[in-house]
């Protein structure tokens, strides 16, 4: 190996993409540089719309159809590959440079064994005999830390879980050593405890093989976690870069200061105790799946909630925290009636739902309201979102004038202005559509509002507002507020109480306080550890 | 309360959407060119009439199985004589091809049109009932299934035999068996609609069953059952054509497509204008009803529209 601090792998220079017309701006990305220099990790982080993903699209030279590179070059090793011809740009890949995709699923070949896709960088751009492959391609498995290489080289994807699959993408791209590896958000589609793993793999495979890294991202905790150097995108523009100490401490563009204030902080500011009404309790909730198999035998039963005892105040926020598959939606889902639970016993205000007649429960459903987690799928696309707020006031009865005029005063209520009821959903930005959707929610007068991720799907910047929405809208229509979300920095911004789930069960349970600085169970504790950027963050909020 | 701070994001300027797909597919010249020639033949039919014709069930013993072009001299009710110049030839019988051919445009398109309306708007009730109430779509699927196991052709022989022979018995054999393709189509739509979240939406927010299937479902599967009602017009000109030919369709003194070739069959190797001629506007006209179909899927379904 060369001495690897001082060979530049990648060096974008003065890179412009220009969009087609009619696009909301001129330029995907304007006037770019961007060094990566070999045993580096540079991570690009901006929200939606920053241009970073076109940016790492076009060094791959897959930059998609309509959009074109107008000026600049990208020398990959001092090769401008905007100059490259396709055969040239075909060898480079896989050899030279590598990347790997935010979902692992979609980016693998379903119908292929996990050993031969790998083997396929091999065969394309080596002579390689077939043994040879296959005992290369068990060496990557090995290194990349996968249990039992010997069978999950002859396993399909669908047989391995998401952390394995984004562990065999980054075996098959460092299988012939690249350069330079492009991550374009690899840990964003998984669990925080798979996040912290995978990011671990990729500090370990780059330092062991001196790879410069292009770490794609919008997470500043994963930031943190691993970047040597730190690129801050906005709107198509580098603002600010620098190492990763300098953007993290000392960030001199509002825009970064901005990005780092927003990211909500892990330590819960203290609480006051709830002392309303108790307006939503659920005793042993459980939901199984039984799949009921034709004439013989019993078919495998999922509990996806089992036995679950929540309670939510008048004024309070209850969070649901746990992983994919933990079950959390599945909660909501029962509450809020969108699916039937098969055993316990669920209250609001008061009322068991289960004793409750069609039409009670019916007229129970306003008092149960949810906010999704997609703001581009919660609106009905072909509605003004007027037609969507009034529709559920109009459902129970209120004169359309008299529900329009409701409309008005909550479009004021979350910040958007009352004339932009006959707009469409695509008009609006997805926190102005979460605004919508929370406006909606609350023109039926709900007394438990449901948050199933509601800010998942957003910016951080924008997250922050929606929280802060979400906070004064309880206080305002003196609303108990159950808030489902995998990401327990919001839920230590927003909940009063918190409670852990896994597996269909709810380990942990206790105020947002308490349990953040002294977790009990094992898997809180696990939990925590994930986090990304967790112990140098915290440095920084002390700052 | 005045604290919530006015979002930093600004509404996008309002962009016209609602029509877009729809202009979209009018610049696609296979909707052009397909939709133009459909027009064509339905005006040709329409105007039939109009266009130099005679009685298309004339049947003139004396002037049998002339080539095209032959002359005939027409007397008159007044005693006065008119030329009239057979451009297809004539049948068998002495039928004038040309006529026959140009009146056998309404039937193929009213069978057509008919079908694929009576079709669709069947197919989207059950497929709308079998997607949502799921306790019911295991039953209405295994009967479509069923109506799909019978051969299209047997089926029609069936109807028709069970009937008078006409318009109506081979629109009802051939609208059966299309319809479990619709409602297929319309269940697995409304199955992925179902799922979204702004349906869940609406459920939470009470609104009735059958408004949210009007409302949020139904606007779903307009544009894919426009394209699939086009292939179905398709299909349904062609069947009735072949049930014709078979002599088990429209009587055959009735002018269609199907009819004028079967009558010409017998004779095919002497005079082949018989089947020439309807078989080209039949090729034409199916060709065309393709064509619209095609580019209109390119341009609305949406999982054709990414790939362009």
């Amino acid at each position: 190996m060369l001495s690897p601090a001082s060979r530049t792998v990648l060096d974008v220079r003065n890179m412009t993409v220009k969009l087609p017309p009619g696009a909301d701006r001129p330029h995907a990305v304007e006037d770019i540089n961007i060094t990566v220099k070999a045993g580096e990790i540079v991570c690009v982080v901006g929200e939606s719309g920053s241009g970073k993903s076109v940016t790492s699209f076009n060094v791959m030279g897959l930059l998609p159809r309509g959009l074109k590179t107008t000026q600049g070059e990208i020398l990959l090793e001092g090769e401008d590959i905007l100059k490259a011809s396709k055969e040239r740009l075909r060898d480079l890949r896989g050899t030279r440079m590598a990347m790997i995709f935010q979902e692992p699923m979609t980016a693998l070949n379903p119908v292929m064994r996990v050993g031969e896709q790998i083997a396929e960088v091999l065969q394309i751009h080596t002579d390689m005999s077939r043994a040879d492959r296959r005992k290369r391609v068990l060496e990557m498995l090995n290194l990349v830390h996968l249990p039992d290489p010997e069978r999950l080289i002859d396993a399909y994807p669908h047989q391995v879980s998401g952390g394995q699959r984004q562990r065999i993408m980054i075996a098959a791209a460092l299988s012939l050593d690249p350069a330079l590896l492009i991550a374009d958000e690899p840990t964003t589609a998984l669990d925080v405890t798979t996040q912290a793993r995978i990011l671990k793999l990729v500090r370990e495979m780059q330092e062991r093989r001196g790879t410069g890294v292009l770490f794609i991202t919008h997470d500043f905790g994963v930031v943190a976690e691993i970047a040597d150097r730190v690129v801050v995108m906005q709107k198509g523009r580098v603002v600010e870069q620098g190492t990763r100490d300098e953007i993290l401490r000392r960030p001199r563009e509002p825009y970064t200061k901005m990005l780092i204030a927003a990211v909500p902080s892990l330590k819960p500011p203290p609480a006051t105790k709830a002392t309303g009404a108790v307006m939503l309790s659920a005793h042993d909730l459980s939901k199984t799946y039984g799949k009921k198999t034709f004439l013989f035998g019993r078919g495998r039963v999922v509990h996806a909630v089992k036995s679950v005892n929540i309670e939510v105040r008048r004024g309070e926020t209850l969070g649901i925290v746990g992983e994919s598959g933990s079950g959390k939606s599945t909660v909501a889902r029962c509450i809020s009636r969108l699916i039937e639970p098969t055993g316990g016993k669920i209250e609001i205000a008061g009322q068991d739902m289960s004793k409750l007649t069609a039409s009670g429960l019916r007229d129970l459903r306003r008092s149960v309201q949810v906010v999704f987690q997609d703001p581009y799928r919660s609106l009905n696309p072909r509605r003004p979102i007027g037609a969507s707020i009034i529709e559920g006031p109009v459902n129970f009865g209120l004169s359309k004038a008299e529900a329009v005029k409701r409309a008005r005063k909550l479009m004021v209520d979350v910040g958007l202005s009352a004339d932009a009821l006959d707009r469409y959903p695509h008009q609006f930005s997805g926190g102005q559509r979460q605004r919508i959707c929370i406006a909606r929610a609350l023109a039926m007068e709900p007394v438990l509002l449901i948050g199933d991720e509601p800010v998942s799907a957003l910016d951080v910047s924008v997250q922050a507002q929606v929280l802060e929405l979400l906070a004064e809208v309880k206080k305002k229509f003196d609303l108990a507020l159950l808030f489902i979300t995998h990401d327990l920095r919001v839920a230590a911004q927003i909940c009063d109480r918190v409670a852990v789930m896994k597996q269909g069960e709810i380990v942990e349970q206790g105020p947002t306080e308490a349990l953040f600085a002294n977790p009990q169970h094992p898997y809180t504790r696990e939990l925590f550890e994930a986090a990304p950027g967790r112990s140098y963050m915290e440095t920084v909020d002390a700052a | 309360m005045t604290t919530i701070a006015a979002p930093a994001e600004e509404a996008a300027a309002p962009a016209p959407r609602k029509s877009s797909a729809w202009i979209g597919a009018l610049k696609s010249p296979s909707v052009v060119i397909g939709a133009a020639i459909i027009l064509i033949i339905a005006a040709l039919s329409i105007m039939a009439p109009a266009l130099g014709t005679i009685d298309p069930a004339e049947i003139n013993p004396a002037f049998r199985n002339k080539k095209p072009g032959a002359e005939r001299t027409i007397r008159n009710d007044d005693g006065t004589q008119t030329k009239f110049e057979h451009r297809f030839g004539t049948d068998s019988l002495g039928r004038d091809v040309y006529s026959r051919v140009i009146y056998g445009g309404r039937v193929s398109l009213i069978i057509g049109i008919t079908v694929a309306t009576l079709s669709i708007f069947i197919g989207l009730i059950i497929g709308m009932v079998a997607g949502y109430i799921r306790w019911l779509d295991g039953f209405i699927m295994r009967i479509m299934d069923g109506l799909m196991a019978i051969p299209a052709i047997l089926l029609a022989m069936g109807v028709v035999s069970l009937s008078r022979a006409g318009l109506t018995a081979v629109v009802i054999a051939i609208l059966i068996p299309e319809v479990p393709r619709v409602v297929r189509l319309v269940r697995a739509i409304v199955l992925s609609i179902r799922e979204e979240p702004y349906v869940e939406a609406a459920i939470t927010l009470g609104t009735p069953t059958p408004i949210l299937l009007f409302r949020h479902v139904l606007p779903n599967t307009i544009a894919p059952l426009i394209v699939q009602a086009t292939f179905i017009c398709a299909s349904a000109i062609l069947v009735e054509a072949i049930l014709s030919f078979l002599g088990i369709g429209i009587p055959p003194d009735v002018p269609t497509w199907g009819n004028i070739m079967a009558e010409g069959r017998s004779l095919f190797r002497v005079y082949p204008h018989n089947i020439l001629y309807p078989g080209i506007f039949l090729a034409i006209a199916v060709l065309a009803i393709n064509m619209l179909g095609d580019g209109l899927r390119d341009t609305l379904d949406p999982r054709f529209a990414k790939r362009v």
